[in-house]
């Protein structure tokens, strides 16, 4: 067994149509996925999604119903989880409660025959800096605490990949953002695969090289983070991903490398390279803007906003101070609530709920998607996590 | 106090009405709650052992009336004649305790991990002989064990009772009247007070530290024997301890199903008190009995170290 984890210098893992069905219910469809060696791979998703399950095939604690699991050139389907390279961080931790720290870290190397563990053991208690707690018992340290036990029991194995179960879950916001940091020093540091499973969006885009976000037990996108925000292929993913004001528009024609479409009169420009759909004349489609690249302008100064930017007009419903930003709700004919972060630099004061203003923005941060999905899709999974 | 409530100003005399009373109600209310307890344990425990105690020391006869003499030489006496039945009580009792583990574990495993929706109705059955009378439960042991039956027919077939006859366990042919009868009613009597503690532990461990030590290259049966049994280990205590304590001083089941030869303690404690009508030694017999429990419980529970046990 400690041959076949030395022998394999490391490798991609690669899923190919795995898919997993409780009875009549499928948890994940088909599903194919390579992660490539060495990047901290992220799956992302609201509650129920998948993503849990498809972490576990590739720790061998759930069985697939179809499909293949690979460790570079190593089919693992059929390994039992004790003979798989791969360790896990689980959601809750799972530390031994009837061993002391030490020996909860221990625990991996001792199964595999290792003798001497005593130097491995303090080396690695020192790099979660929990030295000094090595005699205590799991229930008397603290969340975060714990939380570094769990990596560093599952780490000191080398792993050729380590699996994290919703790491973080149970730790409060301000340890949270610093065991991110952590988790992402600790992987540069050991150069092993990290998977990393969470619902949190902006967990998964801070310390992911890649985010593959999962929907329903499928893989919507999968992509670098700022590849996900920027060019969002689904109504999920745009919606799931940070907020989009998205608007139902009719294509008009083609003019160079930009889409003309329609919606609600306003003429819309888009790069035909961003649309998700072919763009053909007369045909649907989805036309979406983030909030922070739209500005506003209130509409007695509309003579000022620079040629050539898409615009929209409406009026402001609400607005909030943010602080760094402020966010106004703007009732449009196109799109009823639009949403626009505008930067607290030089404020407008004319710029109240109730006055008419101009929103426009550069067409090339416009992005095109199916018309046929559900314009909501992804809305209310967003907001829960 | 009572010349300041009787002479009002007319806003001080309500602070110390409302405020001293509870004090004093607040002080003593722990000691009645704690009254029907301690009366209990007074009516109950403290009377009958210091009764009991005084009595282990007395000299005289039933037609003389016996008299507290501090005659200690009773113990000796029981001791050196009866340390015969107190070694075969604790031989019995082991050897039950040993066989409902054996027996209990894995059904207590099965319970918890494994029955699923057939959980409730194991557990039912195990609850089940409850039901009945302790008394007719054994007796029907005895028509199970008896001589030509179908168990002892089978086990004379099968040539066990060859093994267990050389060993001593059983005489001849004959189950009814020997030691195996007597530790086999033990362990089918006390088996469900076993599997209980056992399957509560059990049940309490999360599902999660089995995932988590597979995980870590354990197969199952290091699982098992690093993960699942350590954390059972307070089932495995408790269920031992109700499952001995009782059986060494149980006297039923040596005497419906044993013989001359098996008499247990509790046989020797209840003739001294029913039929030779010997007090002093029935009572000192009883208090080595509790002092030998008590000393072997403390030690088993030191060794097995289970205060540490979360």
């Amino acid at each position: 067994m400690t041959n076949t984890t030395k022998t394999q210098p490391g490798g991609d893992v690669r899923l190919a149509g795995i898919s997993k069905t409780y009875g009549s219910f499928t948890a994940v469809h088909p599903l194919d996925l390579t992660i490539p060696q060495g990047s901290f791979f992220a799956l992302l998703g609201a509650s129920g999604c998948g993503k849990t399950t498809t972490l576990r095939m590739i720790a061998g604690l759930e069985e697939p119903s179809g499909g293949t699991v690979h460790l570079g050139d190593q089919d693992v389907t059929a390994l039992p989880p004790y003979k798989r390279p791969v360790n896990t961080v689980f959601q809750s931790y799972a530390l031994f409660p009837h061993l002391d720290i030490f020996e909860n870290v221990a625990f991996g190397l001792r199964r595999r025959g290792i003798k001497s563990v005593k130097k491995q053991v303090e080396e690695m208690l020192d790099l979660v800096q929990l030295g000094e707690q090595a005699r205590k018992k799991p229930h008397q340290l603290s969340g975060g605490q714990q939380q570094r036990v769990a990596v560093a029991r599952a780490l000191i194995n080398h792993p050729k990949v380590l699996l994290l179960d919703e790491p973080l879950g149970a730790l409060d916001l301000k340890l949270r953002r610093q065991m991110q940091l952590e988790l992402k020093r600790i992987q540069t540091e050991v150069g092993i695969t990290f998977v990393h499973v969470t619902h949190d969006q902006e967990e998964a885009m801070t310390m992911a090289d890649r985010v593959a976000v999962m929907n329903a037990g499928r893989v919507e996108q999968l992509g670098a983070p700022a590849d996900l925000y920027e060019n969002p292929q689904t109504t999920f993913v745009a919606n799931f991903l940070g907020t989009s004001n998205l608007i139902q528009a009719e294509v008009d024609s083609r003019s160079g490398d930009d889409v003309v479409v329609r919606a609600a009169g306003d003429k819309l420009l888009l790069p035909a390279s961003r649309c998700a759909v072919p763009a053909q004349a007369g045909g649907k489609v989805l036309v979406g803007v983030r909030p922070e690249k739209v500005g506003l302008t209130h509409a007695d100064e509309a003579g000022s906003i620079p040629e050539g930017r898409n615009r929209i007009t409406g009026r402001i419903g609400n607005s909030s101070f943010i602080g760094v930003s402020t966010q106004y709700v703007v009732d449009c004919a196109a799109c009823p609530d639009f949403e626009v972060y505008a930067q607290n630099i030089d404020r407008d004061a004319r710029l109240v709920p109730g006055a008419d203003v101009v929103l426009h923005w550069n067409p090339a941060h416009t992005f095109g998607l199916d018309a046929a999905q559900d314009i909501d899709a992804g809305v209310a999974e967003g907001e829960a996590a | 106090m009572s010349t300041l409530t009787e002479a009002p100003p007319p806003l001080t005399p309500p602070a110390p009405e409302t405020k001293k009373p509870p004090r004093k109600r607040g002080r003593w209310t722990p000691y009645w709650l704690l009254l029907p307890g301690i009366l209990w344990l007074v009516v109950f425990f403290a009377a009958p052992m210091i009764y009991q105690a005084s009595t282990s020391v007395q000299t005289g006869s039933l037609e003389e009336g016996y008299k507290v003499t501090w005659h200690f030489a009773t113990y000796w006496d029981a001791l050196s004649e009866y340390w015969p039945q107190f070694l075969r009580s604790v031989a019995y009792a082991a050897s039950a305790t040993v066989l409902c583990l054996v027996l209990g574990y894995p059904l207590a495993y099965l319970i918890a991990f494994r029955a699923g929706r057939w959980r409730n109705l194991i557990m039912i059955l195990v609850i089940a002989p409850f039901f009945t009378s302790f008394l007719i439960r054994t007796l029907a042991w005895k028509t199970i064990l008896a001589d030509g039956g179908p168990v002892v027919g089978a086990l004379n077939t099968l040539h066990v009772l060859d093994v267990t006859s050389w060993l001593g366990w059983t005489a001849g042919d004959r189950v009814l009247a020997t030691p195996l009868a007597v530790v086999c009613g033990l362990t089918y009597n006390f088996l469900p007070f076993m599997i209980l503690p056992l399957y509560t532990s059990l049940e309490r461990i999360d599902g999660r530290l089995h995932e988590a030590a597979r995980d870590l290259y354990a197969k199952p049966s290091t699982v098992f024997r690093k993960v699942t049994f350590p954390l059972s280990m307070p089932g495995v205590v408790s269920g031992t301890l109700l499952t001995f304590i009782p059986a060494t001083g149980d006297y039923v089941n040596a005497s419906l199903l044993g013989s001359a030869d098996t008499g247990m303690i509790g046989n020797v404690i209840q003739s001294q008190f029913l039929r030779v009508l010997d007090y002093p030694t029935a009572a000192a017999l009883s208090f080595i009995l509790m002092a030998a429990i008590l000393a072997m419980v403390t030690v088993y529970i030191r060794k097995s170290g289970t205060e540490d046990l979360v």
